[in-house]
């Protein structure tokens, strides 16, 4: 499927948006969470500790996982409305 | 069975697979040798991947950091694991859509230059050879450690095995022998893990033990480790002791770092299609997360099995809370030969000022300390180590003797001296089981374990070193018209070079070996993965930006590097004593490589400004890149 220039800057866009919506989040829970609002999250206990700890060392770590496959995921629908999927070589 | 027939069986076992791997996984051609033909499954890939990223620092070093930095020790965690956020969205899938073969290659393409691809060539070298040296010294460490092999035939061993599969099959040998190593690796970390999360918690997830109660108790595990801390004078285990500018930058530089690395970032070459990568990039985290989130459970746990042993943590300051020397366990004694556990250092005997010195020291410590002397010149005197019993009461003490809020209190319990002198943070993950009382088994699993992990990220390491020799100078800049059959030899040839370089530096270990991790993720942080991500999303950015950008970043971040830890790490050199308080900003060394990124860009930005901008038929690939349909 031929697709003009102003298509793939379309294309580029949305993709653009998508990774900064998952970076702010990326950032959020691990310089955030993590770091930054530990201070003020230290009343919320969690296991003999507090919730910013808990971020720091287990759950940025899960929600990277989470990130990239809802990233996976997007981009390969993004790529099949704008018509530039790759063909399946497998057939 | 003894424990050294066990291990010689797994450690044997295992190698036996991966010499199979390699005769059934060869490589023929080029495109097998450097992108295994591009035929990996996304999943397998993502396995091959978790494998070589996961060095033996991560197997062996990092709970050990964990658990003696605490919260601290986060921005590992964070940073190790972020950096493939970063990769899955902004390099991974662009790199596999331009289909090069090395990661010097998408450069030298992208800028049309040649200068900025022997650039980023030096980075690749540089960094991954630095990188090497570690994986070298662990695979020795684990094979005199448990084999009981001497440390020159173990590594030489190690090497071996790595020359035959890597020389043989390239990268196609090496995804399969990484994915049968990966398996290994995690089974030998997660299994002690499991075991010792039960015995603490009651619970057979660490990830979950490490946030429950100690059995029998109402006490969270970490309420408890900061409590011990505390009462021991040491700073608490969840408190915050770093600063926050410098945890976020720390973290920052280790993702950027992670993300650029050329080994890794190769790895995504070898999946068949621009999606596979995506997919690929998410796999390969959730195998790292397993080992990753397991890792400070481990260290927290084995930390508090270690406090345990030697401090009757519920009896603090109370005469008899302490072990006595005398009565220490048959694993604390074994630890203490290889002189990584240390209540009794050995007795000085060397012809050196400085050993001359502390045989004074010792000497007139014995003579003060009439039971000290007579434990030493009873059972230590064939062993040559002197139990340096501060207070004299035959027992060891553990606790912060920096701490002078904590004199006082220290006073008041008649300790004089913080007694168990050195515990390597290597033996949290090694001395886990042992400590635990696991069944031999299990720690000779923990051989072929740190072995998997140091052999699968060496072998990644030297095809990026060979391939950037073959192929980025070879093939491209000095022989254009070597022929295929030819460019295969040269691969294999400077590949079997590569690993002999590794084998000498890993004998004859630099000073520096355990510094220069901070250097490898400065180089790839602050020079590769800022030239990349602008060759992917800025069509303004020229070679002259890349290039001046390049050399800035690095020059800047190895300034920085050397001026606290010596230029080329050689001691004495330091401009200024590597100490928090000197450090600009607070930012340590380790830390800056994220301030180079930034300056790298700055640099790149301005002096792309400044002159042409790249021609046509490069914003043109720069479009091709970005679509994952093929043209």
């Amino acid at each position: 499927m031929a697709t003009s220039n102003r298509e793939h800057n379309a294309y580029w866009r949305a993709n653009l948006k998508i990774v900064a919506v998952l970076l702010f989040i990326w950032a959020f829970v691990s310089y955030g969470l993590g770091i930054i609002l530990r201070p003020y999250l230290s009343n919320i206990k969690f296991g003999g500790t507090d919730l910013g700890f808990w971020f720091a060392q287990q759950g940025s770590i899960y929600v990277f996982v989470i990130l990239i496959f809802i990233y996976a995921a997007a981009m390969n629908r993004l790529d099949k409305h704008y018509g530039v999927d790759e063909i399946d070589k497998s057939g | 069975m003894d424990l050294q027939t066990l291990s010689f069986l797994t450690v044997g076992s295992t190698f036996a697979l991966y010499i199979g791997i390699a005769f059934w996984a060869r490589a023929s051609t080029t495109g097998e040798f450097y992108t295994a033909g591009r035929g990996i499954h996304p999943v397998m890939n993502g396995m091959a991947t978790a494998a070589d990223w996961m060095s033996a620092a991560s197997f062996i070093s990092m709970a050990g950091l964990l658990a003696f930095k605490g919260y601290a020790g986060s921005v590992f965690l964070m940073g190790w694991t972020g950096g493939y956020v970063l990769l899955a969205m902004l390099l991974a899938p662009y790199l596999r859509k331009c289909g090069k073969y090395t990661v010097p290659e998408f450069i030298g393409e992208r800028y049309a230059s040649n200068t900025a691809r022997f650039v980023a060539v030096l980075c690749l070298i540089v960094a991954s050879i630095t990188y090497v040296i570690g994986q070298m010294k662990g695979v020795g460490v684990a094979f005199s450690r448990f084999l009981e092999v001497p440390f020159e035939i173990g590594l030489f061993i190690g090497v071996g095995i790595v020359l035959i599969y890597a020389v043989l099959g390239g990268m196609k040998g090496i995804t399969y022998t990484q994915i049968a190593q990966y398996c290994v690796l995690i089974t030998a970390y997660t299994i002690p893990a499991i075991f010792i999360s039960i015995q603490i918690s009651g619970n057979p997830i660490p990830q979950i033990g490490l946030f429950s109660d100690i059995t029998g108790t109402g006490t969270p595990l970490l309420e408890k480790l900061d409590q011990i801390s505390n009462d021991l004078g040491l700073a608490a285990f969840t408190a915050q002791s770093d600063s926050m500018l410098n945890m976020v930058l720390y973290t920052l530089a280790l993702m950027i770092g992670t993300a650029g690395l050329p080994h890794v970032l190769m790895r995504f070459f070898t999946v068949p299609k621009v999606s596979d990568a995506r997919w690929s990039a998410g796999w390969t985290l959730v195998f790292i997360a397993i080992l990753y989130t397991t890792a400070p459970a481990v260290g927290a746990m084995a930390y508090f099995n270690l406090i345990g042993t030697v401090q009757n943590v519920d009896a603090i300051g109370s005469s008899n809370g302490n072990l006595e020397y005398s009565e220490r366990p048959k694993w604390f004694q074994n630890w203490e030969k290889t002189g990584l556990l240390r209540a009794a250092p050995p007795y000085p005997t060397g012809d050196t000022p400085a050993e001359r010195a502390a045989r004074e020291k010792v000497d007139s410590f014995l003579a003060a300390n009439p039971q000290a002397k007579a434990v030493f010149e009873g059972e230590g005197a064939q062993r040559r180590l002197v139990f340096l019993d501060k207070n004299g009461d035959g027992r060891i003490q553990y606790y912060n003797d920096t701490n002078k809020a904590y004199l006082q209190t220290a006073a008041s319990y008649g300790w004089n001296g913080n007694e168990l002198v050195k515990v390597d943070r290597d033996i949290m993950v090694l001395a886990n089981p042992e400590i635990a009382g696991l069944p031999n088994w299990v720690i000779a699993l923990i051989a072929a374990g740190g072995l998997a992990a140091a052999l699968s990220t060496a072998a990644g390491l030297l095809l990026a070193i060979s391939s950037a020799v073959s192929h980025d100078l070879l093939k491209s800049m000095l022989m254009p018209n070597i022929s295929e059959r030819n460019e295969l030899f040269a691969a294999r040839l400077s590949m079997a070079g590569a690993v002999i370089v590794a084998a000498i530096l890993g004998l004859n270990p630099p000073g520096f070996a355990a510094e220069v991790v901070a250097l490898a993720f400065g180089l790839a942080g602050a020079s590769l993965f800022p030239a990349l991500l602008m060759g992917i999303f800025s069509k303004r950015i020229n070679n002259h930006g890349a290039v001046s950008g390049m050399i800035a970043g690095l020059s800047a971040t190895l300034l920085y590097i050397f001026a606290y830890k010596g230029m080329f790490f050689i001691k004495g050199t330091e401009l200024i004593a590597n100490h928090p308080e000197n450090w600009i900003f607070g930012i340590a060394p380790e830390a800056f490589g994220a301030i180079g990124a930034l300056i790298n860009f700055s640099v790149a930005a301005a002096v792309s400004a400044m002159t042409a901008p790249p021609p046509q038929e490069i914003k043109d690939l720069v479009e091709n890149i970005r679509i994952p349909q093929e043209h």
